[in-house]
């Protein structure tokens, strides 16, 4: 492994790194349920996206081994899962109508009442 | 006779692709057990897909898979800046997009591309009106999300799925 793929590993490493932790931060830092929600879906995105690939190129460069691709994989199940979980929390949150920032539009309950 | 057998074939290579990757290595007998999954997966999941939508455009499918990654690649760094930025400025809203087209697969497909791409949830499908519910974080002009949503990813889904 020469250099160039070291500090492109780095790279990668440390975006994926930033990005769930922005993620996390989202998660503590936003007021409401709905506005959460939107941290997680982001880290698994762009930040598990770019820890995956930096998994890939590490384990495809070794000389031991060959091309590594398990992670294709994990990143399509979690791009098929990660969705879901966000609709089934969201839709609960809706049912449970968990208590939502004043200033986000209800556009919802004024179309209802019309 | 091969509809009979393998009447989903995208399905079908698709699980036998994932088998070779998950298994990393190609030997005789993976293969014949992965074919094996191939031809069973698609006959045994067959009830759950009561009307499979006929992928019309492969290519233009890859190039909307383009798009997509290059959207929440930018999309990332513009939740990233709100979310450590002052929170006052934002203006989350629950914002309804008419759907045109009328596939429940597509509009799941849509749904999930709109939850992944970083700033929009989808939350709900009204499948008597063909609404779409979402919820973002930052849109201070919800019709012209709705306009985007649909210009962005709807038409596109469309053109590949044909419906």
């Amino acid at each position: 492994m020469n250099a160039a793929t070291e500090g492109l590993l780095a790279g990668l490493i440390i975006l994926g790194a930033l990005f769930v932790l922005l993620g996390s931060i989202g998660l503590a830092r936003l007021p409401d349920f709905l506005t959460r929600l939107h941290g997680p879906t982001k880290a698994t995105t762009l930040g598990v996206g770019a820890l995956l690939l930096a998994s890939a190129i590490f384990f495809s460069t070794r000389e031991s081994t060959g091309i590594s691709l398990h992670e294709l994989a994990i990143l399509l199940f979690l791009f098929i899962t990660a969705p879901v979980t966000a609709h089934l929390l969201a839709k609960a949150a809706l049912h449970r109508q968990s208590s939502t920032e004043q200033r986000t539009r209800m556009r919802r309950e004024t179309n209802k009442k019309s | 006779m091969i509809g009979r057998i393998l009447p989903r074939p995208l399905l079908s290579l698709t699980v036998l692709l994932l088998w070779v990757v998950i298994s990393s290595s190609v030997t005789p007998g993976l293969l014949l057990l992965g074919s094996v999954l191939a031809v069973a997966v698609p006959l045994l999941t067959r009830s759950f897909w009561p009307n499979p939508p006929r992928l019309v455009r492969p290519w233009q499918a890859l190039r909307f898979l383009g798009i997509f990654a290059a959207d929440i690649v930018t999309a990332n760094w513009r939740v990233a800046r709100q979310v450590i930025g002052p929170l006052q400025r934002l203006s989350p809203a629950f914002i309804e997009v008419p759907l045109d087209l009328r596939d429940p697969f597509v509009a799941t497909l849509l749904a999930s591309v709109v939850s992944l791409t970083p700033g929009t949830v989808a939350i709900d499908l009204d499948q008597q009106r063909w609404i779409l519910l979402v919820h973002a974080l930052d849109a201070p002009d919800p019709q012209a999300l709705a306009r985007a949503i649909k210009k962005r990813y709807e038409r596109p889904l469309r053109e590949i799925f044909a419906c």
